[in-house]
């Protein structure tokens, strides 16, 4: 398990360095002087240069990615060029909100998701199943801005029951939540049917019936246990599209997140935000995958089995190549 | 010779699909409603009843009537015009970004597959794609490129080249080893010929269903962008456009958010629909 967890572990980093480097050497190409984007298009000759001097925005590109990945490990991330502060400390402000809507819209999506998916599974082709797959279609389809919008004319507009924007109390935070939490539930819903479709005609389901087990149990416990590594597949990437992908609604409800502080820095031109926020988002990403990973190994001990002592991984392969 | 083949067989894999497909109603459904609003696109000047830009400040906010199928907006334009009119952007958008990719994409995993020495650059390439969440790929690269249509379509395309190129190098890796590729081979035929006329024929099919999932994909992340302002601008009448001004109008004219919405809603579920279809068709298990 140790090795598994360090190999992991090691393309973890390798795969955070090569995407900060291409983060870096996209932002590198942007046109547009930053120094005159902090002092005003009248700014003089010598403040321009002196601003240069002073952040290091002369320093060629292998010295600029160096350092950048340098003062990363330190969490600095440079200076916003608009309001002059701490990258890392605006964007730590933001970081909450974004988390928030992340991990309680992955919740309720993966509960929504998941039984429904085994409801639509284990009574496939019937009525149930069908008005189930046409309304996870559905919330594939439409676009979560709108959604959020439909749920704002509904509930703040025409019910008067939840307030339409800001972050106030635990009520304005059920909206947005819902409104991922049910994009998301929708593919969560399509994985956990399929994947229980494929394992529900297995033997072992059939063996563990015939043992006599109750049926909540054979597919909870038989079922479901081998249909999950998809469905964490699945929760994995919607996870990472909502930290990155939240502005959408973070626009529509007025949340002071990651998502839309990064949109608010592309219209001021202020890539050292731009930079440091998508770094912080890939920074997510690669830890929620890893997270995955690691679960991997705890729901199928078959992965674990194939990272164990180097014995043990032999035994495995002979055992494979065997049964073909 | 002709006794010992199957009916189906000098058809080929597409014409199987395609018999499998027109089975399924709702996907048929779904190819017909496609066609017909790819049609409605291309003819969109012809089936305006207004000019999508013409304002009339006597018809302001004006609730669906006769008059106005979809009602008219806050400075009093024609909204089913302006629907009609916006599907050049949104469909044309989604189409053409999506063939783009498709041709990169394939042109790619074809390389990476046949040749064994640009797998590991271009494979490992696409996987940095992979590993940003899509919004903010598509985010950065805007950024870095500057805000304007073209822009956004660029970023689309290059958001959506991974998955065909990863399809269709699985593809090759099992055809390249297949006998009548050998044979093809021991005839002397070159590389260029084995991978345009053996090689890319038999691996086009499973990116079909990329083509169809991926156009909804990109409808959806067109409007996403051009609702948050980094796409197409006002006062091009974008489908996620359309959304975003209605935006400011929720409590008074909710049908300008609302209708926009079901549009890209039924452009993206039959595209999902036919796209699931041809999945289906194409699932060997499935056969019976």
């Amino acid at each position: 398990m140790i090795k598994y967890i360090l190999r992991r572990l090691v393309s973890m980093i390798v795969v955070l360095l090569v995407t900060i480097v291409v983060i870096s050497t996209l932002m590198y190409f942007v046109p547009g002087d930053p120094a005159l984007i902090m002092l005003g298009q009248s700014a003089t000759k010598e403040a321009v240069a002196e601003l240069h001097e002073k952040y290091h925005m002369d320093d060629p590109y292998l010295v600029k990615v160096g350092k950048y990945i340098g003062n990363l490990l330190h969490g600095d991330m440079g200076i916003s060029f608009k309001s002059k502060t701490p990258v890392w400390d605006e964007l730590m402000a933001r970081f909450p909100v974004t988390l928030r809507i992340t991990i309680g819209s992955t919740v309720i999506g993966l509960i929504i998701g998941v039984v429904t998916g085994i409801i639509s599974a284990v009574k496939q082709y019937s009525v149930l199943d069908r008005i189930l797959t046409a309304i996870s279609l559905f919330g594939a389809s439409a676009p979560s801005f709108w959604i959020a919008m439909m749920l704002v004319l509904l509930f703040s507009v025409q019910l008067g029951w939840l307030p339409a924007t800001g972050s106030y109390s635990w009520k304005h935070w059920i909206l947005p939540l819902f409104t991922l939490g049910l994009q998301c539930s929708a593919g969560i819903m399509r994985m956990t049917r399929s994947s229980m479709l494929e394992v529900i005609r297995q033997d072992y389901v059939r063996t563990a019936r015939a043992k006599g087990q109750s049926e909540p149990k054979v597919i909870v416990n038989h079922a479901l246990r081998n249909a999950l590594i998809p469905i964490l597949t699945t929760t994995g990437i919607k996870m990472c599209g909502y930290i990155g992908g939240s502005v959408l609604v973070e626009t529509v409800f007025a949340l002071p997140g990651i998502g839309k502080y990064i949109l608010d820095s592309v219209s001021y031109q202020d890539y050292n935000v731009v930079q440091g926020g998508t770094v912080l988002i890939c920074i997510c990403c690669v830890i929620i995958t890893f997270v995955v990973d690691m679960l991997y190994a705890l729901v199928d001990p078959r992965i674990k089995g194939t990272y164990g002592s180097s014995r043990r991984v032999k035994k495995v392969k002979a055992k494979a190549a065997v049964e073909g | 010779m002709s006794i010992f083949r199957k009916k189906n067989a000098k058809k080929g894999p597409m014409a199987e699909v395609w018999r499998k497909l027109k089975k399924n109603k709702w996907a048929m459904v779904s190819l017909f409603i496609i066609i017909f609003l790819i049609l409605v696109a291309l003819f969109a000047p012809l089936l305006c009843p207004y000019d999508y830009a013409l304002q009339d400040y006597e018809h302001v906010l004006e609730v669906p009537s006769w008059a106005h199928p979809f009602g008219t907006d806050n400075f009093g334009r024609d909204i089913f015009s302006r629907v009609i009119f916006g599907s050049r952007y949104t469909v044309l958008i989604g189409f053409g970004c999506i063939t783009v990719s498709a041709v990169v994409g394939i042109a790619l995993g074809l390389i990476a597959g046949y040749y064994k020495k640009l797998d590991g650059l271009i494979m490992r390439s696409i996987d940095i794609v992979i590993g940003m969440p899509a919004m903010t790929l598509l985010m950065c690269l805007i950024a870095v490129m500057g805000i304007s249509l073209r822009n956004m379509c660029i970023a689309l395309c290059i958001t959506h080249i991974p998955s065909f190129a990863r399809v269709t190098r699985a593809q090759v890796l099992t055809l390249k080893n297949q006998e009548f590729i050998e044979a093809s081979v021991a005839l002397g035929a070159n590389k260029k010929r084995i991978m345009l006329k053996h090689i890319l024929p038999n691996a086009l099919a499973p990116n079909i269903i990329e083509y169809s999932l991926g156009a909804g994909g990109v409808v959806l992340w067109s409007a996403s962008l051009s609702f948050i302002g980094m796409g197409v601008q006002s006062p091009t009448p974008e489908w996620g456009l359309l959304i975003s001004e209605g935006r400011q109008y929720l409590r008074t004219a909710p049908h300008m958010a609302i209708i926009p919405g079901l549009t890209i809603i039924l452009l993206t579920f039959v595209l999902n629909y036919l796209g699931d279809g041809l999945r289906d068709a194409m699932d060997p298990r499935l056969n019976k």
